[in-house]
């Protein structure tokens, strides 16, 4: 069988054609890509006004193409021309699409405040049973992962310190670094970037698959403000966890390195846990709970932020929970980059 | 009968999701106590109609009246005091998934009439029955068919009493029986509430059925090409399009393209220009 373009170059080549027939006495096997291919060859034809007749062809394709020409093919306007873009559209288009995702986000924490104003008003509702079962999920449910990981942290600390220290001697410093550095920050992001991952995509799935079935827009319609009833209660139970589980973090990451320095190093236990003592200032945990709230509070707002801004498809949903994973991390880092620079400032 | 009286007004108004417009120029009115059938192909903007109506989309141009007062020019707390008087069914169902049937219904019923727990499910039991889903009370949405799915959705609707009941598709996958149900429910609601309905149907035997009025989105034209109610369209409407709707396509006008004569078919479409 010749390509469709070589039957389009014939057709135009050749000496003008008033009618077009069809032979096809030796054909005894045709399928679905054979009709296809007529029926190309019947629509280059209706465009430069030539007769087709499908007499010789086999009855069952003659049928087939009728039953696909009946409906004339539907041209949606703008859904088939191709406009290649230049730089300058490209350009363009990026940071009208960043501008929008800007005012998308300042829209949504702006919703998000009015709602927390109206829940200390007391006048925005949502159910406890709700709250109460994220608390669940994300506090409880995090601890085995939140466990394994600050304590494998902890071990990764001392070791990687203790490079340094033993060459002057000083392993017992090992306590101090551990400690330090979980306290203040490695306890929170850590937690942080499991909760982004579990906690954050699970939001956003969660909120962008209610978008898909219209729940959202039925608890809209049902007069239930779905800022109130999904993203409060959301918001809400993870600036509850994060510190919880950052604190808890924390002592495991001190455990990890406790178990190097004594193990390892040889450091005796007591040694190690009063040098650890010194070490953890209050101001060192308070920075690491006030960062891990903020943490929360920004997985929770991508988490939803990303779930009420989903499209209509499966596979939107599965974009909005990238994306949420993506926004929390680079948030988190971003906020623990401003906040050790503010620290540093204020000399705390 | 006492005069029509006015229930939602639609006026002029344009629907289009950024410059694809979907339909232009929808002028109608639905009258309280009517059952008003909003019909058309598939794809033709029904659903997308109905978003507008109840408040989910902005139109880019004409009014909507609910009782006179402009829908879309009053502030937000206007608005959803006219959706308190609102129910409606999603052609989805969108049932809340993570809720049981009888929850979901007695979600609505505690937020709005301050009832308790307990009191909310006897309630939520009663709708249940009365769309046949009696028993059913703590399956999770999941756990159910489509068609339940679609019969909780009215359940859920039908909540709180509402005035305007919207229904989106309410018989697509039930079968003949329920149906058939459904629509006498329909008319039940209407008799003893004075329910205002709109229905989204296909189905002509229930168009025909429960339908007192009714208009007729266009795919081709984006717009409304009749309005009124189906039977009288059916009898009186010249319309090709709409003849072949109300009828399969096997009424007056036959159809152009008959199955046997595909040759000629074929020819006729190879001149016209594919
Ligand atoms: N969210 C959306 N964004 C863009 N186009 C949409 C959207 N929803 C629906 N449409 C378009 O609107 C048209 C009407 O859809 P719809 O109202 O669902 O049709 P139906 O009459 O079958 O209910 C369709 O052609 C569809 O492409
Ligand atoms: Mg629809």
């Amino acid at each position: 069988m010749p390509g469709i373009h070589e039957v389009q170059g014939e057709i135009e080549r050749g000496p003008s054609l008033r009618k077009l027939g069809f032979d096809s006495k030796n054909l005894d096997f045709w399928d679905s890509g054979f009709v296809s291919f007529l029926i190309r060859v019947i629509r280059i034809c209706g465009e430069r006004d030539i007769e087709v007749t499908g007499e010789g062809l086999p009855e069952g394709a003659q049928r087939l193409i009728g039953l696909a020409l009946a409906v004339p093919e539907r041209r949606e306007p703008g859904k088939d021309e191709k406009i290649t873009p230049s730089l300058v559209l490209v350009t363009g288009g990026r940071v009208m699409k960043i501008w929008a995702s800007l005012m998308e986000t300042l829209t949504f924490v702006g919703e998000t405040a009015t709602a927390f104003l109206r829940l200390f008003g007391g006048k925005a509702r949502f159910k406890g049973s709700d709250f109460l079962l994220v608390v669940q999920e994300s506090g409880a449910g995090a601890l085995p992962i939140v466990s394994l990981i600050s304590l494998l942290v902890g071990l990764i600390l001392a070791f990687v310190g203790s490079i340094q220290l033993r060459m002057f001697g000083a392993q017992i410093y090992i306590a101090d670094l551990v400690a330090i550095a979980m306290a203040r920050a490695m306890g929170a992001i850590m937690t942080g970037i499991i909760m982004a991952g579990r906690t954050g995509a699970a939001f956003a799935a969660r909120i962008g698959t209610m978008q898909v079935n219209e729940e959202i827009d039925a608890l809209k319609t049902a007069g239930i403000p779905p800022m109130e009833f999904l993203v409060l209660p959301r918001i809400l139970a993870l600036a509850l966890m994060m510190p919880l589980l950052t604190l808890y973090a924390d002592l495991m990451g001190i455990l990890g390195g406790m178990i190097v320095g004594v193990g390892g190093f040889g450091i005796g236990l007591v040694e190690y846990f009063n040098e650890t003592r010194k070490a953890l200032t209050l101001a060192n945990i308070w920075i690491g709970l006030f960062s891990s709230l903020i943490f929360g509070v920004l997985i929770a707002v991508a988490g939803c932020l990303r779930g009420m801004r989903c499209g209509r498809s499966a596979s939107a949903v599965g974009d909005t929970t990238t994306s949420a994973v993506v926004t929390s991390i680079v948030s988190i880092i971003i906020a623990t980059a401003l906040i050790t620079i503010g620290c540093d400032v204020l000399g705390i | 009968m006492k005069e029509p009286e006015a229930h939602i007004v639609v006026e002029d108004l344009t629907m289009a999701f950024g410059t694809n417009i979907v339909q232009q120029n929808l002028t109608f009115t639905i009258n309280r106590g009517d059952i008003f059938i909003i019909m058309g192909g598939s794809g033709c903007g029904k659903s997308t109609l109905m978003r507008h109506l109840v408040g989910l989309h902005r139109p880019c141009k004409g009014r909507v009246l609910y009782d006179g007062i402009s829908f879309w020019d009053g502030d937000e707390e206007e608005r959803q005091r006219v959706l308190r008087h609102v129910g409606v069914m999603y052609q989805s169902g969108a049932l809340w998934s993570s809720m049981t049937l009888a929850e979901n219904i007695g979600l609505l019923l505690e937020e709005y009439m301050g009832v308790d727990t307990e009191k909310a499910r006897e309630v939520a039991s009663l709708k249940l029955a009365l769309v046949g889903l009696a028993g059913f009370e703590d399956y999770y949405p999941s756990e159910i068919s489509g068609g339940m799915k679609k019969r909780a959705s009215i359940a859920r609707a039908m909540a709180l009493d509402p005035d305007i009941l919207f229904l989106d598709e309410p018989s697509g996958g039930l079968d003949p029986i329920s149906g058939r149900m459904l629509d006498d429910l329909i008319l039940e609601l209407r008799a003893t509430l004075g329910t205002t309905i709109v229905v989204i149907t296909h189905e002509l035997a229930s168009i025909f059925a429960i339908g007192t009025n009714s208009v007729f989105l266009d795919t081709d034209t984006k717009t409304m090409t009749a309005s009124g109610d189906p039977k009288v369209l059916r009898a009186t409407c010249e319309n090709d399009t709409i003849q072949n709707f109300l009828t399969r396509g096997e009424g007056r006008v036959k159809q152009r393209a008959e199955r046997n004569g595909v040759a000629a078919c074929l020819d006729q479409r190879a001149k016209v220009g594919g």
